[in-house]
């Protein structure tokens, strides 16, 4: 890399500023409008400057919600969308990775098969198979609730193979050494595998809730009743209302609001993420 | 304490391909046995069936008294140590030691004394908190004898436990390895491809080739009377010179002791550079084509005058025709020169044709 020719670095970093600007400007914008009054962004003149609205909009979107379609204050959206996008994360990670546990350590009959079967099942995400799937859903009476939610979403093969492809570069002889130490498969699991798998795991974490919390068409399909809407489905009904005038500062607080628990997870879990890359434990 | 008897084992792996070919061998209580060949031998193999790791397709393998064939790896009541030491990286050296011992549900006060007096012993006492990656690799090579040690186990199994560390650090775990294996007096298995390490360390020698035993013996014994070609050349470095017994030159020296002979074997620190022939030995004119001077001693590379027939294919074998001669001392003719090298007959070794064979005059 050329570091020293300081016109290069100028392009460099004007390069690098434009590109911080085209991404962070609808966020501004999204953070100014929700601090302003309603009338004045109907009639088309927000301000770009923050306004004076700060505290009694986002205190009105997250305990009363719109005060027109729907009423719902966003703390039990962003409830719902938490737990679901927990359970999805947690859910995933922890079949995948007993099911990769199966899948490398184990000899069975059709192991292979049932391993093509999982990746198989890589073409086949939840919009492509989910008239079954709400079939399923619905007649296991999981319509609103958070099994509904969640439960067809954690089946996972993209985790499955990333946790093989881990296991697969565990060297042999751990689990050659465990099973002269006395540890069973169970305890090579638990004492051996799953610490290995810690840094694996929170990377894995961070995508997978991510993923969760931005869900959208399921969600919108299986849950009818108010109380149950995920804050992403929320934001899309507050939007369309047919009587009255959009709540445009009630709903850019909740698409900041929207935001913050990836924004959360991402730099919380990003110190795990880039120990586990600088130390290779293996 | 045991002995460690195989009978007959045999292992065949899944693809057909039979990696041992029968193999019987006797480890008495106490002693320590090196597994010694060239990479790819089956040594590995062996080592990992009497650990219980590979399954037996034939045979009997005998652990004090007992038939483990079909006995889990921990009932066994071995330790092994790995070559790439296999410590759980996410413990600590104290966790590693403990873990088989807790495995077992020994009491924590009794894993406690056991652990600090192995890292006594190894010298670990200052490590004992800190992550295998957190050490050097001589220290982690001591974590993995730790571990296997505090176990205090009826077998020690080594798979080539030294050759990740630098030449300095082998020779001194090497010796580490044989003292505490005498104090501690546990039946030892130890697997290495290196021949040096072998001759140092063995009470037994076995000497594998190609899935089979060449031969089984005290070391200095292999090193004296070679079974085969094979052993004559593995056992020794730099290697037993072979050379073909039919002819002219050579026949006509050894006379009628060749008997049905094919192959003449001579060490090159049994060679002496002298103009006579010694009496029933054997001399031959060398041109001198290398030297190499190591200190204490000098290693001269001579080609013969005719070209000479390749004898049966050996480790380590020499291209046909040359010759190392091992003299004492830095004093060594010139590259280029002609020059005699005699060995006594009692220094001679002699093999049927084929090399399989020691023969005996
Ligand atoms: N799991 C296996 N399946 C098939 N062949 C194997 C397996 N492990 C080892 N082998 C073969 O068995 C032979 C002996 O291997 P090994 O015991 O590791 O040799 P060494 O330790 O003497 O170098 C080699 O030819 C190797 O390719
Ligand atoms: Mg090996």
């Amino acid at each position: 890399m050329v570091e020293d020719e300081g016109f290069q670095r100028y392009v460099a970093h004007f390069i690098l500023w434009v590109g911080i600007a085209i991404v962070a400007f609808p966020v501004y914008i999204a953070i100014v409008a929700s601090t302003q009054d309603n009338a004045l962004i109907a009639n088309g003149q927000m301000s770009l400057l923050p306004g004076g609205h700060f505290f009694e909009v986002y205190y009105q979107t997250i305990f009363v919600g719109t005060s027109g379609s729907t009423r719902e204050p966003v703390y039990n959206m962003m409830l719902n969308s938490l737990v679901m996008a927990l359970l999805i994360a947690v859910g995933k990670i922890a079949i995948s990775i007993i099911s990769a546990y199966g899948i490398v350590y184990f000899r069975f009959p059709f192991r292979m098969p049932i391993f093509w079967i999982i990746f198989i099942t890589l073409m086949l995400p939840v919009e492509v198979r989910i008239y079954p799937t709400y079939k399923i859903v619905a007649d296991l009476h999981m319509l609103d609730s958070y099994a509904g939610l969640s439960l067809p979403l954690i089946a996972s093969a993209t985790a499955t193979l990333l946790f093989r492809q881990f296991f697969m570069t565990v060297p042999d002889e751990l689990l050659e050494a465990s099973r002269i130490d006395g540890a069973g498969p169970l305890r090579f699991f638990w004492d051996t595998l799953l610490p290995l798998s810690r840094t694996n795991m929170a990377a894995l974490f961070v995508i997978l809730f991510i993923l969760g919390w931005n869900q959208y068409l399921w969600p919108l399909l299986i849950t009818t009743r108010d109380d149950m809407q995920t804050i992403q489905v929320g934001i899309r009904k507050m939007i369309t209302t047919t009587d009255a005038l959009t709540e445009w500062p009630v709903v850019m607080a909740t698409a900041v609001l929207a935001m913050l628990p990836p924004v959360f997870v991402v730099v919380a879990m990003q110190k795990l993420f880039v120990r586990g890359l600088v130390e290779t434990e293996k | 304490m045991a002995n460690v008897t195989l009978r007959n084992v045999r292992k065949t792996y899944t693809g057909g391909f039979e990696a041992i070919k029968g193999v019987n061998v006797d480890v008495g209580d106490g002693q320590f046995c090196v597994l010694v060949g060239p990479s790819g031998c089956g040594k590995s193999t062996l080592l990992r069936m009497v650990a219980g790791l590979e399954t037996v397709t034939g045979g009997e393998i005998d652990i004090g008294g007992r038939v483990v064939n079909q006995v889990e790896p921990a009932d066994r009541d071995i330790a092994m140590v790995f070559q790439n030491y296999a410590l759980y990286p996410h413990m600590s050296v104290f966790n590693n030691m403990a873990y088989g011992l807790r495995n077992r549900g020994m009491k924590e006060a009794e894993v406690k004394t056991r652990v600090e007096e192995a890292a006594r012993v190894l010298e670990l006492a200052p490590m004992l908190e800190r992550k295998p990656r957190q050490l050097s690799g001589g220290q982690r090579q001591r974590v993995a004898m730790g571990r296997a040690i505090v176990r205090q186990p009826k077998v020690f199994l080594f798979d080539e436990p030294l050759s990740n560390l630098d030449a300095k650090l082998r020779i001194a775990m090497r010796v580490e390895i044989r003292k505490l294996q005498r104090r501690l007096n546990t039946t030892s298995i130890y697997v290495t491809h290196d021949q040096l390490e072998a001759m140092t360390l063995a009470d037994i020698l076995v000497v594998m080739n190609g899935g089979q035993v060449e031969q089984i013996g005290n070391p200095l014994a292999i090193y004296e009377k070679p079974a085969t070609t094979f052993v004559a050349s593995f056992i020794g470095a730099p290697p037993m010179n072979l050379m073909s017994t039919r002819t002219e030159e050579i026949k006509s020296q050894l006379g009628g002791s060749a008997g049905d002979a094919g192959i003449l074997g001579i060490r090159p620190e049994d060679f002496v550079i002298t103009d006579q022939t010694p009496a029933g030995g054997v001399a031959l004119p060398l041109t001198v084509e290398a030297i190499e001077r190591v200190g204490a001693e000098t290693f001269i590379y001579g080609s013969r005058a005719q070209d000479e027939q390749r004898v049966a294919a050996t480790p380590g074998e020499l291209p046909p025709g040359e010759v190392i001669v091992r003299i004492p001392g830095t004093e060594a003719p010139a590259i280029g020169q002609k020059i005699r090298v005699g060995a006594i007959r009692s220094k001679l070794h002699l093999f049927s044709g084929d090399g399989r064979s020691r023969i005996e005059a």
